[in-house]
C-alpha cells in the first residue's frame, strides 16, 4: 500500500458520513436473550473483514452488521455454532476465525513457539554443562591445605 | 566462525520473511469460492424491477460479475474502465448493486454510463454474503460451466484488466461447456 492510499484511507475514515448511503436497516437485536449470549460469544472469534482488526462484535461495519444479522437468523433456525461457522468459512474462507484451525498449514504457528523453547532450553543446559566441564577440578595441595585451616581458624576467633 | 555467522544467517532469514510478510497487502482475502460453483440466487433487475436475474440464466457464458454501488469511491475509479471492457465483447459485465438505493443506483449510471448487461439489486446484501464479498468493487470471472474461477477484489484497473482478468477470459472461451 502506498503512502497516499494510507493518507487517502485515514481521510476517508475522518468522514462519519460516508457509510450513510449505504442502505442499511437498523440492527434489531433477537428478543431471545439466548441467541443474543450466543452471538455475543460467538461473534468475538470471528473477524469483520471490512475492518481486519476487529472482531465481529465490535464492528460498526455494515458488513458486519449484515453477518450478525445472518446469524441471528441461523440461530433462530436452529443451526449449531459449528453450522454457523462452516457456513462463515465456505464463504469468506478461514481468515475469518480469529483462531486458527490447526491443519497442516498453520503447524508452524501452533507448534512454533514450543519448539524455540525446546531448542532454547537445549541449548541452554548444553552451555550450561560445556561451562562446567571446563573448571578443571584441582585438589589442593597439603601446603595449601595448612593455610586454609590456619585462616578459617583466625576467622572462627575473631567472630567469637 | 560459525559462532557469529549462524545468528547472523538466521536473522537475514527472519528479515527475508518479515520483508515478504510486509509488502503483503492484508486487504487481498484468498477466496474460498474459488473452483466452486457460484452461488444460485435470483434478484430484481435494476432497470426493470419486475424481472428478475439468475446466475442460472448465463450458464454456457463466460461472464463476469461486478459488485458495486454508488456509495462506492473506488467503484467510481473502476467506472470509466468497466464501459471500454464491456465494448470489447470478451464477456457479458452482470453488475451486483450492493446494498444501494435503487434511485442513487439509476442516477449513477445515468450520469456515468451504462456499461453492464444487466444489474441485480442485492438490496440487504444476502447475496453478497454468499459470494464472500467483503468490500466493493470485487469481480467475479465464472466461466460456461457456472464455476467461480477467479476473483478480483478492488477496481479493475487496466493493468489487472490485460494482466488477470482478459487472458483468463479468453482461455476460458476457448473452453468447452462440460467441465
Amino acid at each position: 500500500m502506498t503512502r497516499s492510499s494510507l493518507l487517502a484511507l485515514f481521510l476517508l475514515c475522518l468522514i462519519p458520513s460516508f457509510a450513510t448511503a449505504q442502505v442499511q436497516e437498523e440492527e434489531r437485536p433477537s428478543d431471545d436473550p439466548v441467541i443474543e449470549a450466543r452471538l455475543a460469544k460467538l461473534s468475538k472469534e470471528l473477524r469483520c473483514l471490512q475492518c481486519q482488526n476487529q472482531t465481529l462484535a465490535d464492528s460498526p461495519a455494515g458488513l458486519a452488521a449484515d453477518l450478525r444479522r445472518e446469524i441471528r437468523v441461523q440461530m433462530k433456525a436452529g443451526k449449531s455454532d459449528q453450522e454457523i461457522v462452516a457456513f462463515l468459512t465456505q464463504r469468506y474462507g478461514d481468515f475469518i476465525l480469529y483462531k486458527p484451525r490447526v491443519t497442516f498449514t498453520t503447524y508452524l504457528l501452533w507448534f512454533g513457539p514450543f519448539v524455540l523453547l525446546l531448542g532454547g532450553l537445549y541449548v541452554l543446559f548444553r552451555y550450561i554443562r560445556q561451562r562446567r566441564d571446563s573448571i578443571p577440578e584441582k585438589p589442593l595441595s597439603a601446603d595449601e591445605r595448612r593455610r586454609a585451616e590456619e585462616l578459617l581458624a583466625a576467622s572462627g576467633k575473631g567472630a567469637a | 566462525m560459525l559462532k557469529y555467522l549462524l545468528p547472523l544467517g538466521l536473522f537475514l532469514v527472519l528479515v527475508v520473511f518479515l520483508a515478504i510478510g510486509l509488502s503483503r497487502d492484508p486487504h487481498e482475502v484468498p477466496s474460498a469460492l474459488i473452483n466452486k460453483p457460484a452461488p444460485t440466487f435470483r434478484l430484481p433487475q435494476l432497470k426493470e424491477p419486475t424481472r428478475t436475474f439468475s446466475a442460472e440464466d448465463m450458464k454456457g457464458k463466460v461472464w463476469l460479475l461486478n459488485v458495486w454501488a454508488s456509495w462506492c469511491i473506488a467503484c467510481r475509479e473502476e467506472h470509466e474502465y468497466l464501459g471500454g471492457y464491456a465494448k470489447s465483447g470478451v464477456a457479458p459485465i452482470i453488475g451486483l448493486n450492493y446494498k444501494d438505493r435503487p434511485e442513487d443506483a439509476l442516477a449513477w449510471l445515468g450520469e456515468l454510463g451504462d456499461p453492464y448487461q444487466l444489474s441485480a439489486v442485492d438490496l440487504d446484501g444476502r447475496v453478497a454474503i454468499d459470494y464472500g464479498v467483503y468490500g466493493a468493487p470485487e469481480t467475479y470471472v465464472i466461466d460456461k460451466s457456472g464455476t467461480i474461477r477467479h476473483k478480483h477484489v478492488g477496481p479493475v484497473m487496466p493493468d489487472v484488466w490485460s494482466q488477470e482478468i482478459l487472458p483468463l477470459v479468453q482461455k476460458l472461451n476457448r473452453e468447452g461447456t462440460t467441465r
